[in-house]
């Protein structure tokens, strides 16, 4: 098992940084921040990316894709954690094309992931229904009626919400005592009569939106996957999520610490750099550590995921890369305005936006304490 | 290719007539191998298995055969060591020489040095100890202050060591004295080696808080040891000694790596399985901040485990393993303390007792004395080879690149 970048996985690293560096900037989400940007993330920069082939990354090359896998599409998504660039890599290429790709029908993989591929579509996730993340807990219906269901209920806190072209809506088609059994998955045209989107402005100036159900009748073919069976596809995709948005947080964490370290080096007080004094070194030395151990998690849990059916444990190595990335992201980031002192708290310094971006990303997916909890209970206590 | 699987099938097949049966169970503490001049083998199988590999070199096997090593490749060397953990065969000898002063040896010393001493320390002949810490020298170990005066072709030894491991046990001794006094402290440091029967060499076992005694003060009264005995160019010992610390934090690093390899059969092994035993839970640990921190710390003992194993690839493609040497030595401390903690909090007061005064244990079974001992035990985890903090300086000087402060000090008093 190899826990090191091999050399194409190291050559995308490498274009990826150089692309974010040069185009892809923190100064781009200032922009759409301050400009108040309609669709919330640049589409030129988008199609530049997709040009690259990010957007096919991890889709296979019979539907289009580059077949780079989970491996490759983490390393985008490092990248682009560490200068915050608005993208809908996280909604529709980490979380829809998944979907799809491992619950469709053939018409549906060879209708939609072309088109993912090739930019050609954002959608959306459309899952939480309260303030925490709660994948067990749907009460969004799907009714079952003469040539297809009837979709009643309310979405929060769905990714891309406002510009999306299709949602894949987690519903309850069935009630049995077992909240686990009864779910299905369908994908949807956003533009399906009784939909309704209430963008939001979220503290990390990334998209997202509540979205109301209002007896939206969709036909039978909407169905991803089995009826009533949508929850191991459902989890699969989940937990595909959660390791993909560690990867991103892992950016921003290396990114964070790296300005910490250069400014410990700068700035100069009472004569010194303040990088000699042993309550900032120690604190650093902690960090380097911590930092360290995320990306053990990171790479291995990708390298999971690219060994398909052989895969290893999954849901508990999804469950520690992104309670761990949750734990040290939440440090560091307060430590980047700490060590930063007064300038840290200004708005015109760029650490501000990390740490509003790791409190979000904290929240998708699952917080730290839900994943200490899963864990617990995958290991059996 | 072909060569290393002809070498895999002979291994297997030596192992397999040579390795008594009794060394493939797991070893219970006192079985532990450690050699030299007054030996025990509680287990003669032990002894048999300790000479069958010390004969081919295999205490050593990546030693070159010239000085009684093994002379294997790295390669041919992780074979060895699969085929041994397939059969679960017990390492033959474990010692300071082994895995401290050896590798130094081979890569400092003199042929002649190397001829003398080599060879024991592979057939486990002579039991080495490290003096280094002293009374007034611990975290400022360059600060230390035992003295080697040239006298004809001898030096004459004085002065004390505290922390020596095992030195009431040892043969040999490798030192750090003081040659030139005059010279900046880091600049007048020599490594010497000596025998530990020499007149004037005195030990004192220190009691532990966990009531054992591994470490001794060592003391030295006009000690004479020829000069030749010094390793490397005098007075640059600071710089084998150094060499040397990285071996030991490397093997110090090891301790929290045990939470699921080197079972030692106690509490500390399954927290969780622990917890919910004593406190009569069948599904689920009943106590919920318990229960989060034991899978915080499964968490990080994983992502330790796992960074060992991506550390030491690195290492293979030459990015060079010492930057993260005292993170690891760190990290695994601080694991195993929180470890010891977690068995504490998992067994209430069966795992604070301090020993057993019924015949069957029915007061306290072994295995919950042994948690009580291992614990105050671990309190030094972050203390010995460095402390806790000294490494936090390394990483912030070596690997982040800040400032020294301390060199700032030092350059302020002079």
């Amino acid at each position: 098992m190899s826990l090191v970048l091999n050399e194409d996985q190291l050559m995308l690293q490498e274009s990826a940084r150089d692309f974010c560096r040069e185009k892809a900037t923190v100064a781009v989400l200032r922009k759409l921040r301050d400009e108040k940007d309609p669709r919330g993330f640049s589409d030129e920069l988008w199609q530049a990316m997709v040009g690259l082939g990010w957007a096919g990354m991890a889709i296979p090359e019979a539907y289009g894709g580059f077949e780079f896998g989970y491996s490759g599409l983490g390393i985008v998504l490092e990248e682009t954690g560490r200068t915050l660039v608005p993208t809908p890599l996280v909604s529709t290429v980490l979380l829809g094309a998944t979907a799809i790709n491992l619950a469709g029908s053939e018409e549906q993989k060879s209708e939609l992931l072309p088109k993912v591929a090739v930019g050609e579509t954002v959608i959306a996730f459309a899952l939480e229904e309260g303030a925490l993340h709660n994948p067990s807990n749907i009460a969004l219906g799907a009714e079952k009626t003469a040539d297809g269901y009837t979709l009643n209920g309310d979405k929060v806190f769905v990714l891309d919400a406002h510009v999306a072209d299709y949602f894949i809506v987690v519903a309850r088609s069935s009630d049995p005592a077992d909240s686990n059994d009864g779910i299905s998955l369908f994908v949807i045209d956003a533009a399906t009569p009784g939909i309704s989107v209430q963008r939001l402005n979220m503290v990390d100036s990334r998209n997202a939106g509540n979205v109301r159900f209002d007896n939206v009748k969709v036909p039978a073919g909407a169905l991803l996957g089995a009826e009533n069976q949508g929850n191991a596809a459902l989890e699969r995709t989940l937990d595909i999520g959660r390791i993909g948005l560690a990867a991103e947080m892992l950016g921003g964490v290396q990114e964070v610490f790296e300005r910490i370290v250069d400014y410990l080096q700068q700035r100069t007080q009472f004569g010194v750099q303040i990088g000699a004094f042993q309550a900032l070194q120690h604190r650093a030395a902690i960090m380097y550590s911590e930092i360290e151990l995320c990306r053990s998690l990171v790479r291995k849990a990708l390298h999971e995921l690219d060994r398909g059916a052989e895969a290893d444990d999954i849901p508990a190595l999804a469950s520690m890369c992104k309670a761990k990335l949750c734990e040290v992201y939440e440090l560091v980031s307060n430590e980047g305005i700490q060590m930063h002192g007064g300038i840290g708290m200004t708005d015109e310094f760029d650490i501000g936006f990390f740490i509003k971006r790791a409190r979000v990303a904290q929240q998708t997916l699952g917080d730290a304490s839900y994943h200490r909890d899963r864990f617990a209970s995958l290991r059996g206590f | 290719m072909q060569d290393l699987e002809l070498f895999r099938a002979e291994t297997r097949a030596w192992l397999e007539e040579n390795c008594p049966a009794s060394m493939r169970t797991p070893m219970p503490e006192d079985e532990v191998v450690w050699g030299g001049r007054n030996a025990t083998f509680k287990n003669p199988d032990s002894k048999v298995w300790l000479d069958r590999m010390a004969d081919k070199g295999w205490t050593t096997p990546t030693w070159p055969a010239e000085y009684g090593g093994g002379g294997l490749s790295k390669t041919e060397a992780m074979v060895l060591a699969d085929e041994m953990q397939r059969i679960k065969a017990r390492p033959p000898l474990v010692s300071f020489g082994i895995s401290m002063l050896g590798p130094v040896l081979l890569e400092m010393a003199t042929h002649e040095q190397k001829l003398e001493h080599i060879p024991k320390i592979v057939r486990g002949e002579i039991r080495w100890c490290q003096g280094y810490s002293e009374p007034g020298a611990g975290s400022d170990l360059a600060g230390l202050g035992t003295k080697a005066i040239l006298e004809g072709d001898e030096y004459v030894i004085n002065g004390s060591k505290i922390w020596t491991s095992y030195a009431d046990k040892a043969d040999w001794i490798f030192c750090l004295v003081r040659t030139d006094f005059e010279a900046p402290k880091h600049s007048g440091i020599s490594f010497i080696l000596f025998d530990m029967a020499s007149p004037g060499v005195s030990t004192k076992p220190i009691k532990l808080i966990s009531g054992n005694s591994v470490f001794c003060e060592t003391f030295f009264d006009n000690v004479r040891v020829p000069a030749g005995n010094v390793v490397g160019r005098l007075n640059d010992g600071w710089t084998i000694a150094k060499r040397l610390l990285q071996h030991e934090r490397t093997m110090i690093s090891g301790f929290g790596l045990s939470s699921g390899r080197n079972n030692r059969g106690g509490l500390a092994d399954s927290l969780a399985q622990t917890a919910m035993s004593y406190r009569g839970d069948t599904s689920k640990l009943s106590d919920p901040a318990l229960r989060d921190q034991i899978a915080q710390f499964m968490i990080d003992s994983e992502a330790f485990s796992l960074t060992s194993q991506r550390s030491a690839q690195e290492a293979k493609q030459s990015k060079g393993p010492n930057a993260t040497s005292s993170m690891l030595k760190n990290y695994g401390c601080e694991l195993n303390k929180r470890r010891y903690e977690l068995a504490l909090k998992a067994a209430g007061t069966q795992a604070l007792g301090w020993e057993s005064l019924t015949e069957d244990g029915s007061d306290f079974s072994p295995r919950e004395l042994d948690t009580t001992r291992q614990w105050l035990r671990s309190k030094g985890n972050s203390i010995e080879g460095g402390t806790y903090e000294v490494q936090l300086n390394v990483i912030a000087k070596r690997v982040l690149g800040l400032p020294d402060m301390t060199s700032m000090v030092a350059s302020n008093k002079k």
